[in-house]
């Protein structure tokens, strides 16, 4: 299997006044063709750092990624827009929608920009949320934000799909719920799918597993069997 | 279909509507007194201008004792002189019933039959006269007016001691006396200035002036500019009494309208600059602020695949649609209130015809400022997010680092209480805002001083002619000087508690190449009824055996105290004396020269002579007094004072009311929207802190009580600033327009600094409020929830 998406001794500090803040030091970590992963690691430990980098939205103090045979690392300002426009969708832990557009409006803000898009309402349909089109962001519940933050994400048919801890702000069911939405998206349109969790047995939804501590790569396993979302207990 | 970005935008102005509004106000008050003053300035010029050349307003003008016609031929045999048209004039009294105050008729020849070569007129009503009818004349049209006077229609005049009913058969207007005044004469009174045409063949057996002319006009050949042939003209005229030939921009009527126009088009230039640029600086401020608010939304943008030029432009159509909002409001309140001005001037400027007209240049500069102000504010703005990288402008910014001040060891905190503390945290955490918005704030209070003063200086002038320069109630003008001795006769009337004399000799101040024609002016030792009062309502002393000169004249000449000037004295013997400049009198009329006049007679050698006489009188007697002067064949005219200083509020005073009026509301406009807009921007800022607070426990009031507490520092230190930044600008301005005409005192009242205060602080406390209010419904979970 070939890597997508590739990071390469990345390291990432951030400078807080008078204190450096080494959020990664020297992480390698790839995503391949089609494969569910999950980022796992306690709070802190520099997950959402290694994904914004490997999304295009952050730039590493040191190492390269590649997207194919683009090093995003070196891309120039429209090179990375197109990247972002075109191949990544990211859904972000606190959902950022725009809060003055509709479901259905927050979708086709990427439909309406990339290429080969699925339509707004197919889009939050495959996120069950075909009855809730022309609800604003305040008038849906977390989990249901989260969704349409999600049918965002797809509606481009991007080749990565990366997630900030998607349930992080959910409850239980809730959770399971969009991770439920998640792994399809990944089972039927065969999208790469990243996500980033602090909860160790969602871990058990993947094919495979990188575990971060303390801003360096602790372990990284494969899943022989993946269990279903719905499985989940924690 | 709009887009998705579309109808974010449109949800975007609607949900901001409130502050929309508010800047687009700013931008509208800032446009409109471009396009008001601008456009209004440019109509009457535009007037002007067509009106000269239609009707061959002349370029050169001469008045002299007598001449025969065939000095007006070599006149016109002066290289560049294309057309000369020598003329009749004579000022007669016009002993009208009914009015104690005589009215002066000025009697022009023209060619009745022909054309009028120069200084052509436009016919309003009637006809012109018959060639040879005896008495048949035109009338001006204010006079006219002023009277009620239509064709048909008789006025009594004294031509050559003999009294002749004379016919109108006209109404008509002409270039040449657009402002109908004489010079000197600040506030003419159309009801007692008779401009009269009749024919030459009439006019000149009248005076004894067959084949002779007293008044010259030329019209010179393209290129040639009168001070090239006004030499030529006076040598020529010399022997015959010439008083000095002038170019058309010293033309009585068209200097004081130029000296208008070119006051109105410094007005039009720095008011709506002080306007347009706070406007404009506010723009820039608060839309970066705005769009500052939006740093996560354009992040998110940024991170779903847009460009940073799609960005740039999403927030550049937002600024178009409050600009344009704005300039249209502007451009439209601008025009309606332009044509008003227009037409008010037009109620002396005597113009055939009031066109007011729009350029569209003019809107358009006005509306380009705005936009580029609020583009670059917003560009800025945007630019400043789009170049982090998406991760980051998409977190909250920093936590702040508050750091333990001088204050909090001094244990202050406990002193002024919490909120206090966190006032002065948050102002000391962000200064260079803290700045901005005090300096924004302040732009708006001195814009409120500026558009006022204006009514303070004229109300200011007012009074200092009143009570310290013109102090008598009456003055009465004599044909020609006569001695000291024959005046006794007005003295002595019954009623006149005090009385003054004064002698207005003509003359050309000289300095090297350098001259204007004036007068000199010239008082008792001790004046008491006509003294001499700089702008400010100081008295000046005019030295024994000095000469003192307006301040604007030494200017003009190039001369300074002790400098020496010559002085040709175009009266009685004539001759040029040369005097050294005593004092400089920085006075509010005209440029002119001031001697006592003891010293003025021993240096003229000439006998005690006045040609005005200033009268103090008991007001019952006024009317006798009146009555009696009519009767009196030397007195040439008689002004009281308070028509004069009716007329001058009704004119000067109108205009200035006006244009005080429109300024203050438009300043108004901006302070209102600056501090309301500095409110809301600080409300959306600060919310996330705030509703924390209240999450801590801490009450309503309290978290009031630190947002307000801010906004009140920020008025609190851009009043003192804006009261000097309005003073500043007052100078500016004032000395921008320095006419000739008149200058007006730099005043700026108590009234008006308290007005500036009032306006801001009334806004501060409506903006906070409407502040409060949100506040109030702060929904702390909706704030809250948005974030980590
Ligand atoms: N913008 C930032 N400035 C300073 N430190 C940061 C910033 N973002 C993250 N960090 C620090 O970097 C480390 C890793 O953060 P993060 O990647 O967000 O961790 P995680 O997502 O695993 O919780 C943490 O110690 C965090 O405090
Ligand atoms: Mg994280």
């Amino acid at each position: 299997m070939s890597a997508i998406l590739e990071a390469r001794a990345i390291t990432k500090i951030y400078r807080m006044g008078e204190v450096d803040v080494h959020a990664l030091r020297g992480v390698d970590a790839s995503l391949y063709e089609s494969e569910f992963m999950v980022l796992l690691g306690a709070s802190g430990s520099g997950k959402s750092t290694l994904l914004n980098i490997m999304g295009g939205l952050d730039v590493p103090t040191m190492g390269r990624v590649f997207y194919g045979d683009m090093e995003l690392t070196d891309a120039d300002e429209d090179e990375l827009t197109e990247f972002r426009r075109q191949s990544v969708g990211f859904v972000f832990q606190f959902y950022n929608l725009i809060p003055s557009l509709t479901a259905r409006e927050n979708v086709a803000l990427v439909t309406e920009i990339a290429d080969d898009p699925l339509e707004p309402a197919e889009a939050l349909d495959l996120v069950g949320l075909g009855e809730r089109l022309d609800h604003f962001p305040a008038q849906l519940s977390g989990g249901e934000q989260q969704r349409v933050a999600i049918a965002r994400a797809v509606a481009k048919r991007p080749a990565v799909l990366l997630c900030d801890e998607p349930t992080g702000a959910l409850d239980f069911k809730t959770g399971i719920l969009v991770l439920e939405v998640i792994a399809r998206v990944n089972r039927e349109l065969g999208t790469t799918t990243a996500v980033i969790t602090h909860n160790a047995p969602i871990a058990s939804i993947a094919d495979r597993v990188i575990t971060l501590a303390d801003g360096q790569v602790h372990s990284e396993v494969h899943n022989e069997s993946k269990a279903q979302p719905e499985e989940l207990r924690w | 279909m709009l887009s998705a970005i579309d109808k974010k935008l449109m949800r975007d102005v609607v949900r901001l509507k409130g502050q929309v509004l508010t800047i687009a106000l700013v931008v509208a008050a800032g446009i409109a007194s471009y396009v008001t003053m601008r456009s209004t300035w440019s109509s009457l010029e535009t007037s002007r201008s067509s009106y000269y050349a239609r009707y061959r307003f002349a370029d050169v003008f001469a008045t002299l004792k007598r001449a025969p016609d065939s000095i007006a031929h070599r006149i016109a045999d002066i290289p560049g002189v294309a057309v000369v048209y020598p003329r009749i004039v004579r000022d007669v009294m016009l002993p009208i019933e009914g009015m104690p105050e005589p009215a002066t008729g000025r009697l022009i020849s023209i060619p009745a039959g022909r054309d009028i070569p120069l200084n052509g007129l436009y016919l309003r009503s009637g006809r012109m006269p018959e060639p040879r009818q005896d008495d048949e004349v035109l009338v001006i049209e204010s006079f006219a007016k002023a009277h009620n006077l239509h064709p048909g229609d008789r006025i009594p005049a004294v031509i050559n001691g003999k009294w002749r009913d004379l016919l109108i058969v006209g109404i008509a207007l002409s270039p040449e006396y657009v402002f109908p005044a004489s010079l000197g004469d600040f506030a003419p009174d159309d009801r007692r200035l008779a401009i009269m045409w009749m024919d030459r063949d009439v006019l000149g057996p009248a005076f004894q002036m067959e084949g002779a002319f007293n008044d010259i006009s030329l019209h010179l050949q393209p290129g040639v500019s009168g001070q090239e042939v006004l030499g030529a003209v006076d040598r020529i005229l010399e022997p015959y009494g010439g008083l000095g030939a002038v170019t058309s921009e010293k033309q009585v009527s068209n200097f004081i309208l130029n000296g208008e126009l070119s006051q109105l088009e410094q007005f039009a230039t720095v008011f709506p600059f002080i306007f347009l640029s706070v406007a404009a600086f506010l723009l820039n401020v608060v839309l970066s602020r705005l769009i500052n608010l939006q740093r996560q939304q354009i992040a998110v943008l940024k991170a779903l695949g847009y460009s940073n030029r799609q960005i740039g432009l999403h927030y550049l159509q937002l600024v178009s649609i409050i600009v344009v909002l704005g300039a249209l409001c502007g451009i439209a309140v601008g025009a309606w209130l332009g044509s008003g001005m227009t037409n008010m001037y037009g109620q002396w400027f005597r113009f055939p015809a009031q066109d007011y007209r729009l350029d569209f240049s003019v809107a358009a500069v006005s509306v380009m400022v705005s936009l580029v102000a609020g583009f670059a504010g917003a560009l800025l703005a945007v630019r400043n997010v789009v170049r982090l990288p998406p991760a980051e402008a998409m977190r909250p910014p920093a936590p702040a680092s508050y750091r333990v001040s001088l204050l909090d060891r001094l244990g202050l905190g406990r002193v002024l209480g919490q909120a206090a503390m966190m006032i002065v945290r948050e102002l000391r955490r962000r200064p260079l805002r803290t700045i901005f918005s005090s300096l924004g704030i302040a732009a708006a209070v001195g814009i409120l001083v500026v558009g006022r003063f204006g009514y303070d200086s004229f109300e200011s002038l007012i009074n200092t002619i009143l009570h310290e320069e013109q102090r008598a109630d009456v003055t009465v003008a004599f044909f020609e000087p006569i001695p000291a001795s024959a005046a006794r006769e007005i003295v002595h009337l019954p009623g006149v508690l005090d009385s003054e004399g004064g002698r207005a000799i003509p003359v050309r101040f000289r300095s090297g190449h350098r001259y204007r024609d004036s007068t000199i002016i010239a008082l008792a030792d001790q004046p008491e009824l006509r003294r001499v009062v700089n702008r400010d309502a100081r008295q000046v002393e005019i030295p024994a055996d000095g000469l003192a000169i307006s301040r604007k004249l030494g200017e003009i000449l190039g001369v300074g105290v002790g400098d020496s000037i010559d002085i040709e004295i175009r009266e009685g013997n004539r001759g040029t004396r040369r005097f050294a400049v005593a004092t400089l009198v920085d006075d509010a009329f005209g440029l002119q020269g001031y001697m006592r006049m003891t010293s003025l007679h021993r240096v003229m050698g000439q006998e005690s002579a006045v040609s005005m006489v200033y009268l103090r009188v008991d007001p019952a007697w006024l009317d006798e007094i009146h009555r009696r002067l009519k009767e009196m064949p030397e007195v040439a005219g008689v002004t009281r004072m308070d028509s004069i200083v009716k007329r001058m509020r009704d004119q000067m005073g109108q205009s200035m009311l006006m244009m005080t009026i429109i300024l203050t509301l438009f300043g108004s406009t901006i302070a209102i929207g600056v501090v309301y807009n500095n409110a809301r921007v600080a409300l959306s800022m600060r919310s996330r802190d705030l509703a924390s607070l209240r999450v801590l426990g801490f009450t309503r009031r309290e978290i009031s009580a630190v947002l307000l507490g801010e906004l009140a520092v920020q008025i609190l230190a851009a009043l003192p600033i804006g009261l000097l930044l309005g003073t500043y600008w007052a100078h500016a301005v004032m000395e921008s327009v320095d006419p000739e005409v008149y200058r007006m005192p730099i005043v700026i009242s108590t009234q008006t600094y308290a007005f500036a205060v009032a306006v801001t602080v009334v806004s501060g406390i409506v903006s906070a409020l409407l502040v409060r209010r949100k506040l109030d419904h702060l929904d702390l979970i909706a704030v809250l929830k948005t974030r980590e």
